[in-house]
């Protein structure tokens, strides 16, 4: 590998899309429509705002068609230190376009001396959905929810996309993926404006319990093999993962409330 | 037609180098020590934008002194060779070594087949988890690598700094140990050096990912008092 230099005019900037197209490392566009291919799917993730900034969390689900590929995929990422992204669609792609847009922050940072905006991070994955636009069209669709604290303006953020790379600010909560109208209704029914990360942690872990109760997608809580959705708080610290055991925790008080009730979800 | 006088190779060569190291020499030095921290990069630069060193990837940084355009210019091929190596294969395969033997692939062949040398020599550092495993490497004007152990230093009057630093330096000492010695080594006899006229970098050994940091402003004064 030799070392990249260019001419002043086909310089790519701080660019690394651009810098992998001009070194042709560049995946080609697939041509062929992937109805015959049991791609793999990764399905529902949910952000929402709370007082220290945004609870991010997603299933852990991935399915191919009917069945069950992986149990223990994640589909929630820091982008960096003071965001994150989820992803939902095929998995392939999108995971491909997390560790391009990681990579693109980062090398941004470097190359400039100083890090992108919270919403010039925002645009940047939106251009990336967007130039995935060809891919989408053959059934290779891939849709982020990106989350991130502004340290300028000192608050939690929250950005949805759809297909064409339409970007969107949401202010309360935001949803992606196959269970979205079960976990977007369950948030909104307990979403409370300025309640604290703790209180939006066990509403995001509830809503992926009954998401995964309707949605066959969604892949719940597995105490068995103790696998248990990805859960973040971005915050003025940064990205930090919830761990696993206070996910489990959280889980199992909520499955004690609901044996207490007499089990409601019948 | 016009004949081009002969110039043997030696004299070419020669004033070459002369005007490599004289564009060089102008320039202010920087230190580069390994120590129990990591390895500390200590640079004399009053500008608080146009940078000296810089993060190249997780556990690697870059340092340069000379004509700043030029170190800058290779300064992001480097971030972007580091890069595009770590996409391609792993974060793992990216290593110092390779970056330098670039480097000097590219100051080589300036310097042998283009109008002008570049004025600069580089640094590249990487910091491992023992110091012993610390690397830098020294890259010259015309390509030459050196591969520095303890410390190291480049730009004008680099010996007498070399030699001065070298008479105190440990490889044991903390951060604040190292800012001292360097900026006591920058400076000379004649006057000292603020926080304000020090750039300073350290790749942090215990760490997450990212191991470059710069200490700067209330911290680096608290460092030199």
């Amino acid at each position: 590998m030799t070392l990249p230099l260019f001419e002043a005019g086909g310089d790519p900037g701080p660019n690394f899309a651009a810098l992998l197209r001009s070194t042709g490392l560049a995946p080609p566009d697939p041509d062929v429509p992937a109805a015959d291919l049991a791609i793999t799917h990764a399905t529902t993730v949910v952000a929402i705002r709370c007082q220290q900034g945004v609870v991010m969390a997603g299933d852990r689900r991935a399915t191919a068609g009917h069945l069950i590929s992986h149990r223990t995929i994640e589909k929630v990422f820091p982008a960096d230190r003071h965001s994150g992204v989820a992803i939902a669609g095929a998995a392939g792609p999108a995971m491909e376009m997390v560790r391009l847009f990681q990579l693109q922050l980062e090398h941004y940072e470097k190359v400039e001396g100083k890090g992108l905006s919270l919403d010039g991070k925002a645009n940047q994955l939106g251009m990336m959905v967007r130039n995935n636009l060809p891919a989408a069209m053959q059934g290779f669709a891939v849709v982020p929810l990106f989350a991130g604290y502004d340290t300028t303006r000192e608050v939690g953020r929250l950005f949805q996309y759809d297909v064409t790379g339409g970007r969107y600010e949401e202010r309360e909560y935001a949803v992606g993926g196959s269970g979205s109208l079960h976990a977007g209704t369950v948030i909104k029914l307990g979403y409370r404006p300025g309640a604290e990360a703790d209180e939006m942690i066990d509403l995001a872990v509830s809503a992926l319990f009954r998401t995964a109760e309707e949605d066959s997608a969604t892949g719940g809580p597995d105490l068995v093999r103790g696998i248990y959705p990805v859960v973040a708080v971005i915050g003025a610290d940064g990205f930090e993962r919830v761990a696993d055991a206070d996910v489990e925790a959280r889980f199992r008080d909520l499955l004690a409330s609901l044996e207490s009730q007499g089990g409601d979800s019948e | 037609m016009t004949m081009p006088f002969y110039v043997a190779p030696e004299q070419l060569m020669k004033d070459r180098a002369d005007f490599a190291r004289k564009g060089i020499a102008r320039g202010r030095a920087l230190t580069a020590l390994s120590i129990s921290n990591g390895i500390l990069i200590c640079a004399e630069n009053r500008s608080n934008t146009l940078r000296k060193v810089s993060e190249i990837y997780d556990r690697i940084a870059f340092a340069g002194v000379g004509r700043y355009n030029e170190f800058d210019q290779l300064r992001i091929a480097g971030v972007r060779h580091a890069d595009l190596k770590g996409y391609t294969y792993s974060r793992d395969d990216v290593d110092a070594r390779s970056l330098a033997n670039q480097y000097a692939q590219v100051l080589g062949q300036t310097f042998t087949h283009e109008m002008k040398p570049m004025e600069v020599e580089i640094l590249v550092a990487e910091v491992a988890s023992d110091p012993g495993g610390d690397q830098m490497f020294h890259v010259l004007y015309d390509g030459t690598v050196n591969d520095e152990s303890g410390y190291t230093v480049l730009g004008g009057e680099a010996d007498s700094i070399a030699e001065q630093l070298g008479q105190t330096y440990d490889g044991e000492w903390e951060v604040g140990d190292a800012v001292k010695a360097s900026s006591a080594a920058l400076s000379g006899q004649e006057r000292t050096l603020e926080a304000d006229d020090l750039e300073v970098a350290l790749l942090v050994r215990e760490t997450g990912r990212r191991a470059f940091q710069r200490i700067e402003g209330d911290e680096l004064a608290e460092l030199l008092s």
